[in-house]
């Protein structure tokens, strides 16, 4: 029997249209404007009293709250709030009453219910344009941090040479190479060895200048390829643990490209803050615990950084050993026994300071202090009564960990007994954190206020909306049943789009509404084929079961063309485009995808229910019959 | 069904293309575009003024802080403004502006957008942009060089650079800003026309298979004519939304719906016209089209 499906066709058209129902359904519940609190330091516990301190304030300021929760960590806290317009003071508030120790982040907590939730659903996440924040986009110098390894290799180079009385002179010249002079052939010939040994990342060349012996080394390109990654990625975790500090509730902080970072921070307006922030400054250095008789002049006491050993402290020798910078890669491991640990390795210069002082040291401990430039938050009063927040730099130096000293110590050691893997991870953290490893300059920077967000969305509701409608009327008009038929597979097309949108955990911007509007134009035009090519398989004479069967089996290979070729130009816009642009993208290329299973599958089902396995004189598709 | 003589009229197509592209030409050699500021890098910061902004004040407000060869216009209502300012300022620039401009109204003044584009950031994305262009059209023309023979291809990629040419002359001409957005549009508008073209291409095809005795200019004629009531109501139903988008979407869509619509008026023109007169003149016959595959058997295992 001609246009009848299979039961299977029948259901799965239903089971994925169902689907897409219930991963479309989270983006009907708007969620809660919500505060967000956190520890400054990610292993910090809240409590039920400082979550009581928070709504405390609350009440106080006659802001209406709910829903209250700490989560299942107890690292964070999540309060709702009535109203979106308070959510600023309320923050303000609340930052205010727990003091400098909390971060209070603005948030938009879902309200999805657990029946969907717990199967997966989420709403679709919106991108900047339509939420509000900032966009960065940052670019790591790399010429710095490879210019500052060259010199490093300059230093060294002098110091292995004075080591083995290899007379020359060895600097770094203007074109950003190491530079060595010598008297005879015989002596550079010594010193080249010397260097090729040392330093396995420069390639060296031999230059004759007048009577003098030279020797020109660069750095190799794979050597300087390891710098610039190395110091894209190391940047990459500070940047990340920076961010966690300015309080956002779902910050975005990416590589892009060769030595580019985006960070995207939802819901922050004050970018000079956040700049100011991302830009720091925080330091490390490794010093000995003091003996008891140290002198007073010789030792200072420090407090613990970590929240379980708050309050008590160590008196540390006044001597660095060593600072942060001499610290290239920390990484947080677990020994023969599984207890956790931090691996560190130093560069040649830190591990020759650290196995000096720690050769005679051996049993006493070293402690790990962190500084970190800090702001006092001060609440004062200006000449006109108005109340201003006032910020104070200060550095802040707290001890992260003080391990004794096993064996004497080279450029590649261990820190162990750590409590647990969170502690080794957050110590390995900060040691990476230490500087930037090669300074970074804001290249791109993007603000939308979060009225010009609200209104965005509005305004792209409403397009859609009314493009919507429209179309759907002229088809019912040009197509009569047809077009009903088209009109219910292009309303699915748009809940599968935004269904499989969210669960890709897809961001909509404002230009992905625009995608999705013209993915509404777009995918009538599979409808509209095959409705064409019915029409004229009847003026050709076909009965009406026949035409259908033969339209849809014509249409098929040209919608197939039609659309592959716009789905490579919407690769080629994702793999090129940025930010709101790979939105557009992506809306348009899941589009064409529903649009066709829904156009070809959908439309097929439902006529055949219609007029499928009976004799039909006249088929209501509109236009002249013969 | 009435076949419609349209190939008879392409000379008169010819000239009205030809002329199109002069046009578009000469404008975009001598006028260029007006380079949105994701081109030219530079600050630009969008201001809500609790009243109506008075924006000469605010013009001599710039001038006598320093910030020359800044441009100031309202943007969208009288209470909107935007400032532009060209690149050398420092990314700090943007936030100073706008508290200077708040001490000097005594309303409030929000900030709806602030975007800074460092100039080699600017640089770049205009070459990307013009990279993705070329590679578009590229792979496209590859696809249906490889689904259809090289003629053709050779016909869609003729109606793509025309497409995107006049479009591109229409932002010349009109001095319409062009940015990151209303570039995506006219890559969309590639995509748009490369369907509608294939859509005749495919009737082309499978007319030169199907009437053997026609010659290549009645097949052709014949393929728009069939296709013509499709192509019109595709154009007409994205159109609507198109068009929706630009009345109802708000300024920071304009341009993406302006280039859109242009696109497709132009788009559905160049399919019928363009891409088909083209393959013709490159002398298309129905031996390029036999293929040795069974395409009839192959089809309906394809179909659901």
């Amino acid at each position: 029997m001609l246009n009848k499906y299979p039961l299977w066709k029948y259901l799965l058209v239903l089971s994925t249209l169902l689907l897409g129902l219930f991963y479309a359904a989270p983006n009907l519940y708007a969620p809660d404007p919500a505060l967000q609190i956190a520890g400054q330091s990610s292993s910090q516990q809240i409590d039920d009293k400082t979550l009581r301190r928070a709504l405390n304030a609350l009440d106080e300021a006659g802001i209406a709250y709910f829903g209250q929760t700490i989560d299942a960590s107890g690292r964070q806290a999540l309060l709702r709030l009535e109203d979106a317009d308070q959510q600023l003071v309320a923050q303000a508030r609340v930052s205010r009453a727990l003091g400098d120790g909390f971060i209070v982040a603005l948030n938009l907590a879902p309200t999805t219910p657990d029946w969907l939730s717990d199967y997966g659903g989420q709403p679709m996440k919106l991108g900047l344009d339509l939420s509000g924040g900032v966009h960065f986009k940052l670019e790591v110098d790399v010429d710095a941090a490879v210019e500052r390894r060259m010199e490093y290799f300059v230093n060294d180079t002098k110091r292995a040479l004075r080591e083995d009385r290899i007379r020359g002179l060895v600097r770094l010249n203007s074109q950003e190479k190491l530079e060595a002079r010598f008297q005879t052939e015989a002596l550079r010939e010594q010193a080249r060895e010397i260097i090729a040994q040392n330093s396995p990342e420069l390639e060296i060349e031999r230059v004759e200048e007048g009577d003098s012996w030279n020797l020109l080394a660069a750095m190799s390109p794979q050597a300087r390829d390891e710098i610039e990654s190395y110091a894209v990625s190391q940047n990459l975790t500070t940047l990340r643990n920076r961010v966690n500090e300015l309080g956002v509730s779902e910050p975005l902080v990416q590589r892009q490209g060769k030595n580019r970072i985006v960070v995207e921070l939802p819901g922050i307006q004050d970018t000079a803050e956040a700049k100011r922030i991302l830009g720091k400054v925080a330091n490390l250095e490794f010093r000995l615990v003091a003996n008891r008789d140290a002198a007073q002049s010789d030792k200072q006491r420090f407090e613990y950084r970590s929240a379980d050993r708050s309050g008590s402290s160590e008196w540390l020798e006044r001597d660095v050993i060593i600072t942060g910078e001499r610290v290239s890669t920390a990484q947080a491991s677990f020994d023969q026994n599984g207890q956790p640990n931090v691996q560190i390795s130093l560069d040649s210069e830190g591990g020759t300071l650290m196995s000096r002082a720690t050769r005679n040291n051996i049993k006493r401990r070293m402690g790990v202090l962190f500084i970190e430039r800090k702001y006092r938050t001060r609440y004062e009063v200006d000449e006109e009564g108005a109340e201003v927040i006032v910020k104070v730099p200060y550095d802040e130096r707290k001890i992260l960990t003080a391990p004794v000293i096993q064996s004497a110590l080279g450029a590649q050691f261990q820190i162990t007994g750590l409590d647990n893997p969170l502690e080794s991870s957050e110590l390995a953290l900060m040691l990476r954190a230490g500087a930037l490893a090669a300074p970074i300059t804001f290249v791109e920077e993007r603000t939308v206020g979060p009225s010009l967000g609200a209104e965005n969305i509005r305004l792209g509701v409403r397009s859609v909306y009314y493009g919507l409608t429209l179309v759907l009327l002229f088809m019912v008009l040009y197509y009569r049943v047809f077009g009903v038929v088209a009109v219910i597979a292009l309303t699915s097309n748009l809940i599968l789009l935004v269904a499989v949108m969210s669960m890709l955990g897809a961001t909509l911007t404002l230009p992905g509404i625009a995608g999705i509007v013209l993915t509404v134009g777009m995918a009538v035009d599979a409808n509209v084929l095959i409705f064409a090519r019915i029409r004229e398989e009847l003026v050709n004479g076909l009965s009406p079961q026949m035409a259908i069967h033969s339209g849809f089996g014509r249409a098929f290979t040209t919608i197939l063309d039609a659309n592959l070729t716009t789905l490579i130009v919407a690769v080629i816009l994702y793999a090129v485009g940025t930010g709101p642009i790979k939105g557009f993208a992506v809306t348009l290329s899941v589009g064409i995808l529903t649009s066709m299973f829904t156009a070809i599958l959908g439309t097929r089902a439902l006529i055949n229910l219609v007029y499928g396995g009976r004799r039909v004189r006249k088929l209501s598709i509109g236009g002249s019959q013969s | 069904m009435k076949v419609i003589n349209f190939m008879g009229q392409r000379k008169l197509a010819v000239l009205f293309s030809g002329l199109l592209l002069l046009v578009s030409i000469v404008s975009l050699a001598t006028k260029q575009l007006n380079w949105g500021l994701d081109f030219t890098g530079g600050t630009l910061v969008e201001i809500h003024y609790s009243a109506t902004a008075d924006l000469n004040a605010i013009r001599s407000t710039l001038e006598t802080q320093g910030y020359a060869g800044s441009s100031v216009m309202s943007f969208g209502s009288d209470q909107d403004v935007l400032i532009r300012l060209p690149q050398g300022y420092s990314d700090a620039e943007g936030t100073a502006l706008l508290s200077l401009l708040q001490e000097t109204f005594v309303g409030d003044v929000e900030l709806r957008r602030m975007e800074f584009v460092g100039p080699q950031v600017g640089d770049e994305l205009r070459e990307q942009g013009g990279l993705a262009m070329l590679l578009a059209i590229g792979l496209v023309t590859l696809y249906v060089a490889f689904r259809f023979q090289l003629k053709f291809a050779l016909g869609a990629v003729a109606a793509l650079l025309h497409d995107v040419i006049i479009t591109l002359g229409f932002f010349s001409l009109t001095g319409m800003e062009f940015n990151l957005t209303v570039l995506a549009a006219i890559l969309a508008v590639v995509g748009y026309s490369i369907n509608d073209t294939i859509v005749v291409f495919d009737r082309i095809r499978e007319n030169f298979r199907k009437l053997r005795r026609a010659g290549p200019v009645e097949v052709v004629d014949i393929s728009i004519s069939e296709t013509l009531a499709r192509t019109l109501v595709t154009s007409g139903t994205t159109l609507m939304v198109v068009l929706a988008l630009a009345i109802f979407g708000g300024e920071m869509i304009f341009g993406f719906a302006v280039a859109l619509i242009v696109g497709i008026l132009i788009g559905t023109y160049s399919s019928i016209y363009v891409a088909s007169a083209w393959t013709l003149m490159m002398g298309v016959t129905k031996e390029d089209l036999m293929l040795p595959v069974k395409e009839g058997a192959e089809q309906d295992d394809l179909t659901p």
